[in-house]
């Protein structure tokens, strides 16, 4: 079983699970809810459909060597702060941000500016923010909750730089 | 939105210029299969945020990930980071939600921080086979104290950029 199947069943299961109590509630909590989350996905298809069937063309255009390429080896703070400035940049889905940080550790890029660049790429590659955050979240939380995050990269790669590789 | 679509625009007009029409097609065709396969999952995500939104009683979510819910109340946020599941698709409407039924900035932080750093999802389905086990357990285990340091800060700094929102 694939793990995307298995998270799509832990998914609806969940989705099962708390309609269930919405349920128990009585039908009028049920009908409530899901009148209210379906005006949210029927409000966000547009928004995510212009984000994801536009975001090849993104990561189609920002070419990944210019990423990797300043991750390099020995490069300490000032890779460091290339590398979360570079996953701050990095457009696109899982897939093409850990595809960056496996090449970059292959081709000899240290683990801190690695990491830096991996947490940085989680807490706020751009596009994730604009595509997915933005739409779902209040604009307010999601421009604090990024500038309050700015410190974290720093500090994955201050605690991988202490404790060494594995 | 508007910003978004010229970025698309302009970035669909490079690639057209670089690889022609050929180029642009092939990237559309995969974009609409991925779109194609998100889709059921926002759906989820929608449906997750909306029940949870109904059925968790808010003055216990005020108190349990409140302002003044302290350490704890960022613990459980990070916790329930950690275990929901899903892609942003749900972590983002449910984050929302909670937000709705009286969560605090700081313990939403932690929620938020703790799904995109430490959230199992994205790490068993992208992370392991790309980055290889040794670094995403390293990488894990050292991401562990960030959402709930994330969301202290960001509760220090809310009441001192918001002062007006500290009630109770």
């Amino acid at each position: 079983m694939s793990a995307a199947l298995l998270i799509d069943i832990i998914l609806w299961g969940s989705v099962a699970a708390v309609g269930f109590i919405a349920f128990q509630r009585g039908p009028k909590v049920l009908k409530a809810s899901l009148r209210e989350g379906s005006m949210d996905f029927i409000n966000i298809v547009p928004r995510i459909a212009l984000g994801v069937i536009g975001s090849g063309y993104i990561a189609a255009v920002i070419p990944q060597e210019v990423i990797t390429g300043w991750l390099g080896p020995n490069s300490g703070w000032v890779g460091v702060l290339a590398a979360v400035i570079a996953g701050a940049a990095t457009p696109g889905g899982p897939v093409i941000g850990f595809s960056i940080g496996a090449v970059a550790l292959k081709a000899g890029g240290g683990p801190p500016q690695v990491i830096a660049y991996v947490v940085a790429w989680a807490l706020f590659a751009f596009q994730r923010l604009l595509l997915w955050e933005i739409p779902f979240m209040p604009a307010r939380f999601v421009w604090f909750r990024a500038a309050v995050s700015i410190p974290f990269p720093f500090l994955a790669a201050a605690i991988a730089m202490a404790i060494g590789r594995p | 939105m508007i910003t978004i679509g010229v970025l698309v625009a302009v970035s669909a007009t490079l690639v057209w210029r670089r690889d022609g029409m050929k180029g642009v097609l092939e990237i559309l065709a995969h974009d609409l299969t991925l779109f194609g396969g998100i889709l059921p999952r926002v759906l989820a995500g929608c449906l997750l945020g909306a029940f949870i939104a109904e059925i968790l009683p808010h003055e216990k979510v005020s108190r349990a990930l409140g302002p003044n819910s302290g350490v704890k109340g960022l613990l459980i946020g990070a916790a329930f980071g950690a275990i929901l599941p899903g892609g942003p698709f749900t972590a983002y409407p449910v984050a929302s939600a909670l937000l709705a039924v009286g969560a605090d900035f700081g313990a939403t932080i932690a929620m938020v921080v703790s799904w995109t750093l430490i959230g199992y999802g994205r790490a068993v389905a992208w992370e392991l086979p790309i980055m290889g086990t040794d670094f995403t357990l390293w990488r894990i285990a050292i991401s562990l104290p960030l959402p709930v340091l994330a969301g202290a800060l960001g509760r220090f700094v809310y009441v001192r950029m918001y002062p007006k929102d500290e009630v109770e």
